[in-house]
């Protein structure tokens, strides 16, 4: 914790994310962004969570790539219990034949828990070195230097992976049942009779809509509140060592926990999508 | 913590990643999991063949051996009846050789006994007719009295 700081400030700026947006000026970044409105970016979390997206694929493709039918090295072996393991999770729900939802499933629980991951790194490491960089190379005040690198307590990458998989259920609905089917679906259930359509269509519309808002909640709140604790935890100097570690062990338990919770919903909720009653 | 457009660009990432995923990633790995899956099943069922196989082989070596087991008892079986026919003509052609080397000896040695029994008499009747010489003191015409010679050779 660098000693310039207040607490207050210290945890507000490691929960900062770094925004850029184009002004009048040009491109601007942090603070001049303040009033830029929807049109503003984190390229922290896009800059994470990309990168840690592009590993993943590069690191699957490889063994893709290397893959054989013979013995497995050990890298391999790795990588395709992991395979495996999606792979079971998915057909123990889901029983029809789509092509998209086992990669779907992969590519979410892999990229979610690399993602999550970045939490267990010390909460002062990477806001330093961005700080670092910012002042040496542009002349910044390193207080000025946002860096949050947990893309998962962003609620904008949350939102993100919710709204594709809240796509997903909508175009597999309709896909599987029709539009009257999907329609009836909305209006028909729980009670079946016209005089209780808005009823239903209530019920069900909030069901519907509750999926990728719970989604995207759970994640964003799970990740935040660890993430808060990490760095309150920081702050409280030498007593930070013997309540660090516990919290970081408890985490091994909680980070691929809510990338499966993730991965294990978006599975049911196109698993429902594709029943038809 | 607020909604902006960071969203847009997490959601065009992660349909991108999920597109990539599902085109170069989860096909050839799970395509090569099958395969081996595949490759194992066979060779587990090849091995559950072999095992029949050699039970198989087993219970035939074992029939084998145990044909080949009486076979060899009953050549010993018969070599042995055949040894017994050999030892009993050769006791039965030894008994009658000796029977007749033993009659042989006997006609041999009768024989014998007739010569010497002729040459003993032959003795006799001329050491009869030298004594009768000596008694007499004269001598006898030997043609006149061979017929009584000869009548005292025929008495012994």
């Amino acid at each position: 914790m660098a000693s310039e700081y207040t607490t207050s400030e210290y945890i507000q700026h490691h929960l900062t994310n770094a925004v850029m947006c184009t002004t009048e000026n040009g491109i601007a970044f942090n603070k001049a962004c303040s009033d830029a409105g929807f049109w503003s970016w984190h390229i922290d979390t896009l800059l994470w969570s990309i990168g840690l997206g592009v590993l993943f694929l590069w690191v699957f493709t490889n063994a893709a790539r290397k893959a054989t039918t013979g013995v497995p090295t050990k890298g391999q072996a790795f990588i395709e219990m992991t395979i495996e393991f999606v792979n079971s999770n998915v057909n123990e729900t889901f029983h029809g034949k789509n092509a998209v939802i086992a990669p779907l499933a992969l590519t979410i629980f892999v990229w979610v828990l690399l993602m999550n991951l970045m939490d267990l790194v010390p909460v002062d490491i990477l806001p330093t070195i961005a700080g670092f960089i910012g002042s040496s190379a542009f002349g910044m005040d390193p207080h000025d230097v946002y860096m949050k690198a947990v893309p998962t307590t962003d609620l904008n990458l949350t939102f993100a992976l919710a709204l594709g998989v809240f796509f997903l259920i909508i175009y597999y609905s309709i896909k599987i049942k029709g539009i009257s089917g999907f329609v009836k679906e909305l209006t028909m259930q729980p009670f079946n009779h016209w005089a209780f359509i808005p009823v239903n269509f209530i019920l069900e519309s909030v069901t519907l809509i509750a999926r990728p808002l719970s989604l995207a909640l759970r994640l964003f709140g799970n990740l935040y509140a660890s993430e808060l604790i990490f760095i309150l935890i920081a702050t409280l100097g030498l007593w930070q060592l013997p309540l660090h570690f516990p919290w970081a062990v408890f985490h091994i338990l909680v980070l691929p926990l809510q990338a499966f919770i993730f991965m294990m919903l978006t599975i049911v909720y196109l698993s429902l999508a594709h029943e038809d009653h | 913590m607020n909604i902006n457009a960071t969203l847009i660009g997490q959601a065009i990432a992660f349909a991108v990643f999920v597109w990539f995923c599902m085109k170069f990633v989860w096909p050839p790995l799970l395509g090569a999991i099958e395969e081996r899956q595949k490759i194992i099943a066979d060779g587990l069922e090849a091995s559950d063949q072999a095992e029949k196989d050699l039970a198989v082989a087993q219970a035939q070596a074992a029939e084998q051996l145990k044909e080949a087991k009486a076979q060899a008892a009953e050549i010993i079986e018969q070599a042995k009846k055949r040894a017994k026919v050999l030892v009993d003509e050769e006791t039965q052609r030894g008994h009658s050789e000796r029977e007749n080397i033993i009659a042989q000896g006997y006609a041999e040695i009768d024989a014998e006994r007739n010569r010497a029994k002729e040459d003993l008499r032959k003795q006799v009747s001329a050491l009869a007719i030298a004594g009768a010489e000596k008694i007499l003191a004269r001598e006898i015409d030997k043609d006149a009295q061979a017929d009584i010679v000869a009548k005292l050779v025929d008495e012994l």
